[in-house]
């Protein structure tokens, strides 16, 4: 347990390497391209552009609030898909180093968190754009926003850990993961809201996923503050913590011997 | 003080075949209890390190020899803290720099100026400790203007070159090699064998991998035979 505490410290707190590494991984994929990473932004523009008013009308909602709430809320939501679907590979894919040099495991995870912000900074200029478009009623809740954020990082932390960990194992856990986020995309008020559901809107409150884009969505689109949704990210990131650090102290050395 | 200690070494790699490793498989044998067991037993392991006992000085120079597969280069890679010992016990003392692959964490795509950095990064070195170097690995690479340049307009040899200044401009106590590194043309060569010989001789301890006779013999003081994972005196 002492070396897996160790190894978290070191790995987190070795900023002359991950940042380096998780920039180099996003300029790596849009080298030579004109616009390089800001593809991200402007195809996550062209999605939203597309689907926007597409929905809007299909759900009957005003298309100004509308557009604004599912830019938002599909920003965190590709955060939160991301950090699963590719969670699952963050050891698969640094086969090369963990077998060549002895780093802390967690500067992969790290760097595969990073690389995420980065992408989702990268989308955050979409959203920019529209709340600069349709200028919602924005408060103090803006304050919460870095705090959501921040929030991402820790859960991405856990989560690449622990997924990083069960995939290097089981081949089979990658596939099962890309499936379960493609039907929570369709299970989590993203293109749809709670209120559409009716008097069965609470069940959106099972969903951990509405939790944590409801955090990042609600001061950006206006809406107040919901305590409940920051309760549970705060339990589910102290419990993700509870169960990642004794299984990554049983079993990070075994991490090279399964790659 | 430098030292490597080791005391009844075990490494053995589990073999997942595309059916063990699945987590069908591991359901279906919880719960068919009978076939637990068995395949528990039947669980194929290689054995690449078998009970290794050695006890490695400030001063040696070690040479490791023994045919393919017979646990070389998994020795160099459990001493530089890759492999954890299954079993046994390992102390290693001092600084590891380990010469396995020179040239992970370049990127083709980026200029080789851009690549001492992600080299470095990638050996352990802060921004400041790779700064140090950068005028060492340009000159001595003799990359000249290509340093600017994309990695992916270099020629093999002068990736080698580059990936070779980088991986031999810091010092360690310990350096681990598999197989002396040779890059370049005749007159390259000449001159990264006496920068690595350099290097090799402030080093505290070497552990040199080879299937050179005669690179054992002019580097190493002490030569150790595996077989099987054994050591054989």
């Amino acid at each position: 347990m002492r070396n897996a505490i160790k190894d978290l410290f070191e790995g987190v707190s070795s900023l002359h390497v991950w940042p380096a590494l998780g920039w180099q991984e996003v300029k790596q994929r849009y080298r030579r391209s004109t616009l390089g990473p800001f593809w991200l932004t402007l195809s996550m523009g062209i999605l939203l552009a597309g689907m926007g008013p597409l929905y809007g009308k299909l759900f009957n909602q005003d298309v100004g609030s509308y557009f604004l709430y599912l830019t938002v809320g599909f920003i965190a939501w590709q955060a939160l898909s991301l950090m699963l679907s590719e969670g699952c590979t963050v050891f698969i894919a640094s086969e090369g180093f963990i077998k060549s040099v002895r780093l802390p495991f967690t500067i992969h995870v790290m760097r595969f968190t990073w690389k995420n912000i980065i992408v989702m900074f990268h989308n955050m200029i979409v959203a920019v754009v529209v709340i600069a478009f349709f200028q919602p009623p924005l408060g103090f809740g803006l304050l919460l926003v870095p705090i959501a954020i921040l929030f991402y990082i820790l859960n991405g932390l856990w989560l690449a850990t622990i997924l990083g960990l069960l995939c290097a194992r089981f081949r089979d856990i990658p596939q099962i993961v890309g499936s379960v986020v493609q039907i929570f995309f369709f299970l989590t008020p993203v293109i749809w809201k709670p209120g559409m559901l009716g008097r069965h809107a609470w069940t959106v409150d099972l969903n951990p996923f509405y939790h944590f884009i409801e955090i990042f969505r609600a001061p950006l689109i206006g809406e107040p503050t919901n305590l409940r949704s920051w309760g549970v990210v705060l339990a589910i990131t102290l419990a993700g913590f509870a169960v990642m650090l004794p299984l990554f102290a049983r079993f990070r050395q075994r991490i090279a011997y399964w790659l | 003080m430098s030292r490597i200690l080791a005391h009844n070494l075990v490494v053995d790699f589990p073999i997942y075949g595309g059916k063990s490793r699945s987590l069908k498989h591991r359901f279906i044998r919880t719960a068919t209890g009978g076939a637990f067991a068995k395949d528990a037993a039947d669980r194929v392991v290689v054995r690449a390190l078998d009970h290794l006992t050695f006890d490695w000085k400030e001063g040696q120079r070690v040479g490791l020899v023994g045919h393919n597969g017979s646990g070389k280069t998994t020795l160099l890679r459990v001493i530089a803290g890759i492999y954890e010992p299954v079993a046994g016990a390992l102390e290693v003392q001092g600084r590891v720099a380990s010469m396995l692959s020179i040239s992970l964490g370049m990127d083709p795509e980026a200029s080789g100026y851009e690549n001492i950095f992600l080299r470095g990064v990638t050996m352990g070195l802060t921004r400041r400790q790779i700064e140090a170097i950068v005028d060492d690995v340009c000159e001595f690479s003799e990359l000249g203007d290509y340093i600017e340049m994309p990695m992916r307009t270099y020629s093999s040899g002068m990736i080698m070159r580059l990936a070779f200044a980088i991986s031999t401009s810091v010092k360690a106590d310990i350096i681990l090699m598999d197989e002396w590194l040779s890059v370049g043309d005749a007159s390259f060569t000449e001159k990264a064998n006496k920068r690595l010989k350099g290097l090799v001789d402030q080093a505290k301890i070497l552990v040199l991998a080879s299937h050179s006779k005669d690179v054992i013999e002019a580097n190493c003081s002490v030569v150790v035979h595996l077989d099987h994972g054994r050591l054989i005196a």
